[in-house]
């Protein structure tokens, strides 16, 4: 069969299989799904802890307000780059967007371990910290899933790029969780234990996550 | 919708490289890529977004027309990723596929070609790396087929033994459907109506299995996973 007849014969059986397909949602709709169940859970820790502890480490110190903030945003950008990442023909430039508010969020964190400790809090032991990193990578697990099966539906081209978005996005989610319930002051051993679940995190996202986008 | 004169003598993988300014200019006439050539393209790009979103509510002509027109843009995209011009048709057919299972991301109010051209770069690193691959694993020596004797031998015997083997693996291993359409086209030899009264399948969709069976197998084949 020459090739222009292969083709003919192609286009012919896919045409023929034609059904109706539901269009996908634009990725800022899919984005504020994601967002929204994490949303949903830190409601769910508010009620549960309440937000004191969380404003008065951020009265007392705004370096770890800004390293929330620097955390939320990068959840939000995270999330909305790898859903379009994984649209194709769309600039691979969008993989950028999250870069300014992860070096607010590092930059802000890394500050905080530079100044005088909050009075009456207590900084953190290294058990302590061995816990952060148990609740960023625990929390992880299912927004990576999560974001890993919305993904699924689309189109990744670029998989592990689009997986280091996964792991950014659930990761930068987490911490912001974590800012709820973290009764301590920040000190080297924390930002070094956040640093390390971000790492494994996203290590992770990129090795099983693309390999499990590439078959999308 | 009336086009140029320009549009008309035009294809679509000509229009595509113009658009991208590669050295496709007639040597004469230096101002080939006139802004009535870009407009005529991006008429073009629009029409088929417009056909593609017929083609996401099932209008089976749309779909036809439209990924017709698509092949000299694949074959242009894989060409400039440095695509040899025999693996060019391997390609197509590839995005072809890739295009009718992915076809629900497109939205039809973005361009067409951006989006066909995504994915068909995609194929075409796939296709280079899968032949990067092969060429590494396979050793050329001519003298060594000239000097090996293949009678009598033992070793050949055994190896063809070993192929026919993996291969029966590799057949148990696909899913269900591509196995149904590899045993009855392929290793019963019956035809695309006997295999689809037979199977209870459409023959479209046997001749679309069959097509995926033999892309892993010629993967598996070749030493992937």
């Amino acid at each position: 069969m020459s090739d222009a007849a292969r083709h003919e014969a192609l286009i012919d059986t896919l045409g023929a299989e034609l059904t109706p397909v539901r269009r996908l949602p634009p990725p800022w709709r899919r984005a504020l799904g994601w967002l929204l169940v994490v949303a949903v859970i830190a409601a769910v820790m508010f009620m549960h802890y309440g937000a004191h502890t969380m404003l008065h480490r951020w009265a007392a110190a705004p370096d770890l307000g800004w390293a929330a903030c620097g955390a939320v945003l990068t959840a939000v950008t995270a999330v909305l780059a790898a859903l379009v990442l994984a649209v194709p023909g769309r600039p691979t430039a969008w993989a950028w967007l999250p870069v300014p508010s992860t070096v607010l969020w590092i930059g802000a964190s890394g500050l905080g371990c530079l100044r005088a400790h909050i009075p009456g809090m207590p900084v953190m032991d290294l058990h302590g910290a061995n816990d952060c990193l148990i609740f960023i990578i625990s929390f992880s697990i299912p927004l990576s899933g999560l974001l890993i099966w919305l993904l699924r539906r689309a189109c990744p081209l670029r998989p592990v790029l689009t997986a280091v978005m996964v792991g950014l996005a659930s990761a930068a989610a987490s911490a912001s969780l974590l800012e709820i319930c973290h009764n301590f002051d920040a000190a080297a051993t924390d930002l070094l234990m956040h640093a390390l679940a971000v790492a494994i995190v996203v290590a992770a996202n990129a090795a099983m996550g693309g390999r499990l986008l590439s078959r999308a | 919708m009336a086009h140029s004169p320009t549009f008309d003598s035009l294809t679509f993988g000509d229009a595509w490289v113009l658009l991208r300014g590669l050295p496709a200019r007639e040597p004469g006439n230096p101002k080939a890529v006139s802004t009535e050539t870009i407009h005529a393209s991006e008429q073009a790009d629009r029409q088929r977004a417009a056909w593609m979103a017929a083609a996401q509510a099932g209008d089976q002509r749309a779909y036809a027309r439209l990924l017709t027109d698509s092949v000299a843009l694949i074959r242009a995209v894989a060409r400039r990723q440095g695509v040899a011009v025999d693996a060019l048709d391997d390609v197509v057919q590839e995005t072809l596929l890739t295009v009718h299972r992915v076809r629900h991301t497109f939205d039809p109010t973005r361009s067409y070609d951006a989006w066909l051209a995504a994915i068909a770069s995609r194929r075409a690193i796939d296709a280079l790396r899968s032949h990067g691959r092969r060429d590494r694993r396979e050793v050329h020596d001519e003298r060594a087929y000239d000097m090996h004797a293949d009678r009598d031998d033992a070793s050949a015997e055994t190896e063809r033994a070993q192929q026919a083997g993996r291969l029966r693996e590799a057949i148990d291993a696909l899913p269900p459907g591509q196995r149904e359409a590899v045993e009855q086209l392929g290793l019963r030899e019956r035809s695309l109506a006997e295999a689809a009264e037979h199977t209870g399948r459409k023959t479209g969709a046997l001749k679309v299995n069959l097509h995926r069976a033999l892309k892993t197998l010629r993967d598996r084949m070749n030493g992937e996973s």
